[in-house]
Order: structure tokens, then sequence, then C-alpha cells
């Protein structure tokens, strides 16, 4: 446990995230995520592209001598953050995060596609998927084709690249294979703005990325920075319910006085911004151990994701109860991160398959050892 | 020297000499404090003259830790918290050179043990309704009125004092906030007993007590000013400190969890690893806010880290009753005594969930936090006051 990890903004990433901010402020408005819930995907398209181009984030954790910009565990969280407050829909977490530092484990030159924006990729698992047992494995054929069928699959539908796991006699290889060459069923998801989709392959033409020896502990890889990470993204999820939440019981008069001056609400929103201050202190406690190659970085993936899951429901769950009525419409945006933090919060394993994991790492077994 | 690599070398270097200077082993504690203080290493953050030298206050534990791995005496942190915590950081902001240099040395050496004489019958929460009177005669004042709720009244040498200078004035407005002998002969301290069975608190009856115009610390009527200083630091000692992971109350259920395996179960588990990962969070949350407050005041932001800190402990204390079981049903000791201090480390189970207790109460009780961190942090419209433009004197008590 490092005291010296910094859990505020550098020079640097306030920079990012003011440019992240900008750019989601002018493209990435509410009403337009919504249309998601309609099966358009326009936005995501027109927000990745500048995302990938003009801010060049796609290969943001991808070495510069690969291609990437050469950007830690840090940024990636300061981005995360800012898109969960947006609930923007693209795909920089399962591309970017997840799919990237899979590959980084292989010499593919994918790598350098992922990090120009060239392509996109995902990883062929279930969004809920927190560990490497949980990744449905393909086989291959004798003529090396691959076959087998993973179900609700993150980040698929807006990838040209999925990332399978593939049993072999010398372990578990990483294969690459076209979107376009396999089935990709939308699902109606619980988070339309990370939609989920069933994928089957049927005989399909893939190539390794990652080596048997390589794979497993590049999926492990994969999966625990994603858990970390998605921390942030909560952080940004539960601070935007918390601001719009204030700010609209700063105005809402009812009895003759603003709501927000009833004692009731008051403490229910201090509490929350007590939990919202210390989920944002997990999550970069998290990415700062990561980036900093810190042996804690176990534990402190295990804290923030096991926070900040159930921190970013609370937020949303009290942001809609506290919006009243226009909690509950449609047309208001809160519900659109009540349904992403719900979803955010089964992601990557739950809260409580993370305390298990915390229970032995920290040395807190239960019974005899 | 913005380095701060540099710095931590420079203060590296003044430990040294320091120690040079004054073995610990073979100085007397006071001693050793008094020149500690005088080489700037007291509290590194203060400037110079007054025990710091001026540096971030984040260096603090570092220069900390020199000195305890040199196995330097401690200053009686755990008794004359109140004056480390919170008067010094109030004589620090308000008080005269002089007055500076007549407290501040003889407090960090643990030569004078401080108390604070704010709570009164009528007015705990609601601090600004004191009605200890002071009355101004010559250079002095003359002191009248009765103080409850006062932590270590019967160890102190010091006090600090919110009395009430000008009963025509709201009630806001006319307080003034003195430095207190408590060995003045006016000075009464009796003790209350709590609700472990010590009394580690006292009531403290003040009979024409005389206070010197000069042990006055900011202007007259500024008392509520001073106060609030004194408040936010308050908050810092009771809840901001830098703690290592697993200590305090956590550090004792676990070690409890541990040498109790026959008592697990996995609903008790999942608790345990809630409360764990809580306590973390709060954690990293008070160090992510001394980041930020680096060098400056604490602001109402720190009324978040009491929350957390008082919720954690009374959950931490009431889940390892219940996980002692049979053991939980006993109490180690209700015999009436006068503590240093308050003992979560070398009391039982059932001690730590009473006195626990407390936290959300010492201190400004955690009502008082939210309406805080609601109002001055969230900017939330504040209660109807019907108090607020009303002299003093014409209140309703
Ligand atoms: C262990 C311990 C040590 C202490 N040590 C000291 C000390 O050394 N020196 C000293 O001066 N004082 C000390 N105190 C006193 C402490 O600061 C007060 O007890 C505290 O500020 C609360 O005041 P009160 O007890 O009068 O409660 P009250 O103010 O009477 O409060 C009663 C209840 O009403 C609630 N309440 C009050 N106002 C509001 C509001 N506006 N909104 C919502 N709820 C409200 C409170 O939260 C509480 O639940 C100590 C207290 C304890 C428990």
């Amino acid at each position: 446990m490092s005291e010296d990890i910094l859990l505020l903004d550098t020079d640097v990433e306030t920079a990012l995230r003011a440019a992240v901010r900008s750019l989601l402020t002018e493209r990435c408005d509410p009403a337009a995520v919504l249309t998601a819930y309609a099966g358009d995907r326009s936005l995501t398209r027109a927000l990745w592209k500048p995302i990938t181009t003009e801010l060049g984030l796609a290969g943001l954790l991808i070495p510069e001598n690969r291609g990437g910009a050469g950007g830690s565990a840090r940024e990636a969280a300061v981005v995360l953050e800012e898109l969960g407050r947006y609930a923007a829909p693209v795909p920089f977490l399962t591309s970017s995060v997840i799919a990237a530092t899979v590959l980084l484990a292989g010499d593919s030159e994918l790598i350098g596609q992922l990090a120009t924006g060239e392509c996109t990729a995902a990883l062929l698992a279930p969004f809920s998927a927190a560990t490497v047992e949980q990744i449905p494995t393909l086989t291959k054929d004798a003529d090396g084709r691959l076959s087998g069928r993973v179900t609700s699959v993150a980040g698929a539908l807006e990838s040209d690249v999925l990332l399978a796991a593939v049993q072999t006699p010398a372990g578990t290889e990483v294969h690459a294979l076209a979107t376009a060459a396999v089935t990709a069923e939308p699902v109606v998801s619980l988070d339309m703005t990370r939609p989920l989709a069933d994928i089957t392959v049927d005989s399909a033409p893939g190539r390794v990325v990652v080596e048997a020896g390589a794979g497993l502990p590049a999926l492990r890889v994969g999966l625990a920075i994603g858990a970390a990470l998605l921390a942030s993204e909560q952080a940004g999820i539960a601070a935007w319910c918390l601001d719009t939440t204030v700010a609209y019981l700063k105005v809402r008069r009812q009895f003759g006085r603003v709501v927000g001056g009833f004692q009731a609400l008051k403490h229910r929103l201090a509490d929350l911004y007590v939990e919202l201050e210390s989920a944002r202190a997990t999550a970069r406690y998290a990415a700062g151990a990561i980036a900093a190659g810190d042996p804690d970085a176990a534990v402190a993936t295990a804290v923030a994701a096991a926070y900040c899951g159930d921190i970013a429901v609370h937020a949303a769950e009290e942001a809609v109860q506290l919006h009243g009525g226009i909690g509950m419409t449609w047309e208001y945006p809160v519900h659109l991160y009540l349904k992403r933090a719900k979803a955010d919060q089964i992601g990557l394993g739950s809260p409580a398959y993370h305390r298990s994991v915390l229970a032995g790492l920290i040395d807190l077994p239960l019974g005899r050892k | 020297m913005t380095n701060p690599e540099a710095v931590r070398e420079d203060l590296r270097g003044r430990v040294a000499a320091l120690l040079a200077e004054h073995d610990p082993a073979a100085t007397d504690p006071v001693t050793f404090h008094r020149a500690r203080f005088d080489a700037g290493l007291a509290w590194v953050y203060y400037p110079q003259g007054v025990g710091g030298l001026g540096v971030d206050r984040e260096l603090q534990p570092f220069v900390d830790a020199l000195f305890e791995q040199a196995g330097a005496p401690g200053n009686n942190p755990e008794l004359n918290g109140i004056g480390l915590g919170m008067a010094a950081p109030t004589i620090l902001a308000y008080g005269t050179p002089e007055q500076r240099l007549r407290y501040l040395r003889p407090l960090w050496a643990g030569e004078e043990i401080w108390c604070q004489l704010f709570s009164e019958p009528g007015a705990g929460s609601d601090l600004a309704a004191v009605s200890t009177r002071a009355v101004r005669d010559g250079d002095d004042w003359i002191v009248n009125g009765q103080k409850v709720w006062t932590s270590v009244a019967h160890k102190a040498q010091r006090a600090i004092l919110v009395a009430r200078t000008d009963p025509n004035r709201s009630k806001h407005a006319g307080l003034s906030y003195f430095v207190c002998d408590m060995t003045d002969p006016g000075v009464d301290v009796r003790p209350l007993r709590q609700i472990t069975g010590e009394a580690e608190f006292n009531e403290v009856f003040l009979t024409d007590v005389r206070i010197p115009d000069a042990n006055r610390l900011g202007q007259e009527g500024e008392g509520w000013r001073v106060a609030n200083t004194t408040l936010n630091n308050e908050r810092v000692s009771i809840g901001g400190r830098p703690v290592p992971r697993e200590s305090g109350l956590l550090g004792a259920v676990t070690r409890t969890w541990r040498n109790n395996a026959d008592k697990h179960t996995p609903e008790l588990h999942d608790r345990l690893l809630r409360l764990w990962v809580d306590a973390e969070a709060a954690r990293l949350a008070g160090t992510r806010l001394r980041q930020r407050v680096a060098g400056g005041q604490p602001g109402p932001e720190t009324s978040a880290l009491k929350l957390s800190f008082a919720r954690i402990n009374q959950q931490l204390s009431g889940f390892e009753v219940e996980l002692l079981g049979e053991e939980g049903l006993r109490y180690d000791d209700w015999t009436m005594v006068r503590p240093d201090r308050v003992d979560f480390a070398g009391r039982e189970a059932g001690y730590r969930y009473l006195r626990a207790k407390g936290n959300s109460i010492e201190g400004g009780t955690s009502e008082i936090m939210r309406n805080i961190v609601a109002e001055r942090v969230l900017g939330l419209p504040s209660e109807a006051r019907g108090d607020k433009d009303i002299a003093w004197k014409d209140l309703i008590r």
C-alpha cells in the first residue's frame, strides 16, 4: 500500500479531462444517447470517430513504440470517469482497455490498427465474466476454423474484430476473428448504452494473436484492468447523479420552499457525497496502483470494484427517487444512468465476487486456513 | 525548495542532526521535545519560529516516522489530542506572536495538557448559544458559567473557552474566545460518568474565573469565527488523520476474526468484507482530501471524513460484539475510573462498542456534519432560522 500514489489529477490529466468533457458536452447530448434504446446506434459512430482521431484515445494504453499514445491506467481512468458522466455509448472500455490489454501480450499487427482507431476490438466473453474460467472457449477444427457460442458480449456490435479464447493441447490461445465472419445477434439489454450481443461462431477463420503460453495470463490481466477501470466509470456515473440531483433540488419548489432545503433530503445528499468522495478515492487509487506497477494493485482493484459498483447504483437510485415523478420519465436522462449503473454492477464481476477475491488477498478467510 | 525529494533530503538531515545532539534514549522527553520544537521539526508545516519549517503538510508523517524509527519519545498525543489537534492550529491562526510563543512550545512538548470548554447544558449542537459570561474588569475578564462533556478537564492545565462577551448582540456576534488557566481557583472540575462506566469527560463550573485580556484569541466579538477554526480542525483530528490500512477498530475486528475461526459464518464473512472495503474507502478518501488541502486549512469537506469514521467505527464495534457471541455478552470492567484517554486498544469489544457511540456525537453530531456537507459543500439552502438577527439576551432559551 503506497501513500505516495496521487489521488488527484496531474496537470496532464486535468487537460485530458477537459478535452474529453468538452467533446462530450458538445456531442453527447442525453437526448441523443436515448436513441440507443430505439436501436439507433449512430451516436456511437459519431462519438467514437472524434475520440479516436481528434483525441487519439483508442490506443491510450498502447505503448508509443507499438503505435499507441503510451498513456497509463491513470489517464484511462480519467477518460472513463468522464464517459461515465455522460453515459457515453462508446467502446472505450471494451476495446481500448480490455481488448488492447489482452493484445499487448502478443505481437500481432492488430495492436497498431487498434491504436490508430482503424479497427475496434472486443473480448468474446459475457460482460459479467470476472474470471478466465467464465470466458467460454471456442473449438478449433482440423482446418483451424473456430466454432462456438458466447452470449451477452459487450462491445461486439461496435467491433471489427473479436478476441476469442481457444482451447488447444498447448493451452489457451487468443484468436482474432472478424466480426463480419460471425453471427452477432443484438440483445435487448438492460443498458442499451453498452448493448450486448449473442455471438455464434460457425467455422470462422481466426488467427492467433496471443500464443498458448501467454493466453491465460493475458485474459486475466484484461479482465482485471477492466474491473479496476470500470470503477472510474462508476464514479463518473455517481458524480453525475449527485451533481444533477443537487442542482435540481436547488430549484424545485414545494410547500413554498426549495425542496433541497428539507433536512431529510440534505442528509441523504450529504451521505451520497461522502460515498462519492470515497468512490473517487478508491477508483483513483486502483488506477494509480496499476500505473505505478505497485504490488498493491490487486487489493486496490478488488476494493475499487467492490465499492464503486454498489455506490453508483445507490447514487442512481437516489437520483431517481429524489427527482420524484420526473425521475421516472423516459425524457429525463436519469434512467440512462440507473441502467448503466446496474449493468456495470454486474459487469466484470459483482461487488460480492470482488469481496471474495479480497478476502484471499488480505488474509481474512472464511473458516480455518 | 520545490523539488519534493530535495525537501525530504533536507528534513532527513535536520532530523539526523537533532538526533545526534539529543540521544532520545538518554534525554528526558520534555527536553527532547523542546529541542525538536526549536529545530522546526515539531509540526513541519507550521512557520519557522513556532515549531515548523513552512513545508508541505503531507511531509509531517514522513518526519514523524523518522523520529519513531529512532525511538524518540512520545509527547502525550493520546492525552493532549485537544491541545495538538485543535488548540494549536487555532493559536497559530489567531494568536499574536507573543501568544504563539507562550503557548505552542509547552503544548507541543506535552508539558501542558489542554481541554475544550465549549459545550454547555444549553448549548450543544447550537454552540453559538453559549451563556457562559465574560465581563470586562480592567485588563481582565471575569468569567462565570457551566460547561459540560469536557474531556480530560481533570488532567488539563489550559483550556480553550468560548464565552459571551456581549449579550446585546446576536448569538453569533457576541462571543469571544479565550485561553483559560485550568488551575485558576474559580475552576471546579467534577467527573461525569459515561456509558462505558468510566469518567473520561467532566462538568466544569466557572466561578469568577479571572482571565487577562492578553489571553483572548482573536478580536472581541470574533469568537465564533475563531471557534470555527477549532471545529474544522477537530473534525480533521477525529476523522482525518493518516492511518495505516486495517488499523484502528478495523484492526481490532480483523484480529478477532482471525483468532476465532470457530465463530465464522458466511453471513458474517460478507459483512466483515463489506466493512473492510468501507473502511479502506474512507481511509483513501482521507488521503485524497489531505492531498487536496496540503498546506491549507481544512474546510467543510472534512465533515465527510468524520461522518464515515463515526459510522464505520460503530458498525465495526457492533459487528465485533456479535462475532464474539457468548464472549460478547461479557464486559471487561464497569469500575468508575478517570482515564487519560480513549482506550480502544487496551479494552475489550464491549467497551469499544459503547465508546464508539460517542464518535457520532463528540465534535459535532453526524446530523450536524450532514448539514455542513449539504449546506457548505453542496450549497443547498440552510434551515429557516428564527434566531439569527435577535439579540442573544432576547432569545427564548
Ligand atoms: C465523548 C464525548 C466527548 C466530548 N468532549 C467534549 C469536550 O471535550 N469539550 C466540549 O466542549 N464538548 C465535548 N463534547 C460535547 C459534544 O460536542 C456535544 O455533545 C455535541 O456537540 C452535541 O451536543 P448535545 O450533546 O448538546 O446534543 P444536542 O445538540 O442537544 O442534540 C440532540 C440531538 O439533536 C440533533 N440535532 C441538534 N440540532 C440539530 C439540527 N440542527 N438538525 C438535525 N439534528 C439536530 C443532534 O444531532 C442529536 O441527535 C463531547 C461529547 C462526547 C459524547
